[in-house]
């Protein structure tokens, strides 16, 4: 698949830390409205693979795509802009704890539209709504519980109605119920909105569910790629111990 | 044991050396527009304006402190009427500074430490940026600018304080009046006395915000690392402002002649 043709594309993507060598020569293709899922154990460089998407962190080696343009050099105003595009949902939710839970949802509107208060209010207690926060917009991010957090997360992350989503272990912390509701709102998203999902997990309940298409990651390189029933054929032992594996938190 | 002495040498070096690297860019940004002017004058209020309290209270303690010394030494030559005076030149070219300096060390560099380690060990710094929002311009270019903005003025109103706790402790041993007390506090002073000295302090105020926030933006382990950012900065900032002190001092002499009289 051409560049162009992907929402997101990682040519020959290598990354290191220290001595540590987190990503090795990764190359993968996410199609525009799918649900790819990045899977791996802890420490194989899923994270470290979704940041590169967004340029908060720079690959030593390589290229990456956002929407067919090459965004590896990319730096100010640029990056910004490809950045606008790209909503992100961080696995500690990484609200800001000074100001309210709305005020978090406005604040990339306040930044980047030129909506009047009263407009931007609207629309974030509409984002709000929409993850089933809409009475919560005057709450302080300390009064929310982890999976309310999550969801103030990903109304922010809505904000500004991207067209790839990216999201770190949407589970991590998560009773299998609440982690269930979350899936769902991202499915919901997918299928509603045609939004790209780029979705980094080790919890195989909701890479099942979100999953189109998934990668396995270990030690930095790509072990398997495909659909869920193509990991689940895989004759490597640690993808099917992985895709068979009862673990969902 | 040799070779983890050069590694940690070299550790020291480099951060130093991404210290000077950072605290150019601030330098340099606070020159480039646009400007964050909200966030600007939020920091203003939360490192300048609320910091007020604690340095008018400890410049009222140090002046009369200052005024019970000086009168202990100033008795010996019966030269009680050179009190006020004394203690305002000592406040307004040397005590008043520093003592200001070390005291928003400690409140501001621990404050922007720990906030922006915080912020970085959750994720928030890379929040920012995922938002399209440059984040060293949003918390490091705000801050430095509140802090060179604040620094001169929370000194002025130190060297206040302190003359006003003086007077406290002189009219207090020997009844002299408010209007007596203050023509001779300020029957020395000259503006080549308050303004170099006072703006001195914008360097500290530099001093203070580029070093807090460069070991906020850079922390690392988690809560623990929170703590010893905060630490570092208090400690760091501190003796950067003293020895940066001595510097200026000289430069002050050196471009204001009078200064040194």
């Amino acid at each position: 698949m051409a560049a162009a043709e992907a929402a997101v594309r990682l040519e020959g993507v290598s990354k290191s830390f220290g001595a540590l060598r987190v990503l090795d020569n990764v190359t993968m293709t996410v199609p525009e409205g799918c649900g790819f899922v990045i899977l791996g154990r802890s420490g194989t460089g899923k994270s470290v693979t979704l940041r590169s998407i967004i340029g908060l962190v720079r690959p030593d080696e390589g290229r990456v795509f956002v929407g067919g343009r090459d965004i590896t050099g990319l730096e100010g105003e640029a990056l910004s802009n490809v950045r606008k595009q790209v909503g992100f949902l961080f696995q500690s939710a990484a609200l800001f704890d000074s100001i309210s839970v709305g005020e978090n949802v406005a604040f990339p509107m306040r930044r980047h539209t030129k909506l009047s208060d009263a407009e931007i209010r609207q629309r974030a207690t509409e984002k709000l709504a929409s993850v089933g926060l809409g009475e919560d917009y005057e709450k302080m991010p300390g009064d929310l519980s982890g999976g309310m957090r999550k969801r103030a997360g990903l109304a922010r992350a809505l904000a500004l109605d991207p067209s790839i989503l990216l999201v770190d272990e949407p589970s991590a912390g998560l009773d299998p119920l609440t982690s269930d509701e979350i899936d769902e709102l991202l499915l919901g998203l997918k299928h509603e909105h045609k939004t790209t999902l780029v979705v980094v997990t080790h919890n195989i309940t909701s890479a099942r569910k979100l999953g189109d298409r998934l990668v396995m990651l270990h030690e930095g390189r790509i072990l398997a790629e495909g659909t869920v029933a193509d990991l689940e054929a895989s004759d490597d032992e640690l993808v099917h111990a992985f895709m068979t594996s009862s673990h969902s938190g | 044991m040799l070779a983890a002495a050069a590694d940690r040498t070299t550790s020291h070096l480099s951060s130093v050396g991404e210290l000077a690297l950072f605290a150019g860019k601030a330098a340099q940004q606070i020159f480039v527009p646009p400007y964050e002017f909200r966030e600007t004058v939020r920091q203003l209020y939360e490192l300048g304006l609320r910091s007020a309290p604690l340095i008018a209270l400890s410049g009222l303690a140090v002046g009369v402190v200052l005024s019970m010394h000086t009168r202990a030494s100033l008795e010996r030559f019966g030269a009680e009427s050179m009190i006020p005076a004394g203690l305002a030149m000592a406040l307004v070219r040397e005590t008043g500074p520093l003592t200001a300096a070390l005291l928003l060390s400690g409140r501001i560099g621990a404050g922007i430490g720990a906030e922006l380690g915080a912020m970085r060990v959750t994720e928030q710094i890379d929040a920012l940026e995922a938002s399209a929002v440059d984040a060293f311009r949003y918390l490091v270019v705000t801050r430095v600018i509140a802090c060179v903005i604040a620094l001169p003025l929370l000194t002025t109103i130190m060297n206040f304080a302190g003359i006003l706790g003086g007077f406290f402790a002189e009219t207090a041993a020997t009844g002299m009046s408010l209007g007596l007390y203050f023509t001779r506090a300020f029957s020395l002073i000259e503006m080549s006395d308050y303004v170099p000295a006072t703006l001195k302090t914008m360097v500290f105020g530099f001093i203070i915000a580029t070093v807090s926030c460069f070991l906020g933006f850079t922390t690392t382990s988690g809560t623990e690392g929170v703590g010893r950012a905060s630490t570092r900065a208090v400690v760091l900032s501190s003796i950067l402002c003293i020895v940066a002190n001595v510097v200026l001092v000289q430069m002050i002499f050196f471009v204001y002649p009078q200064a040194a009289g």
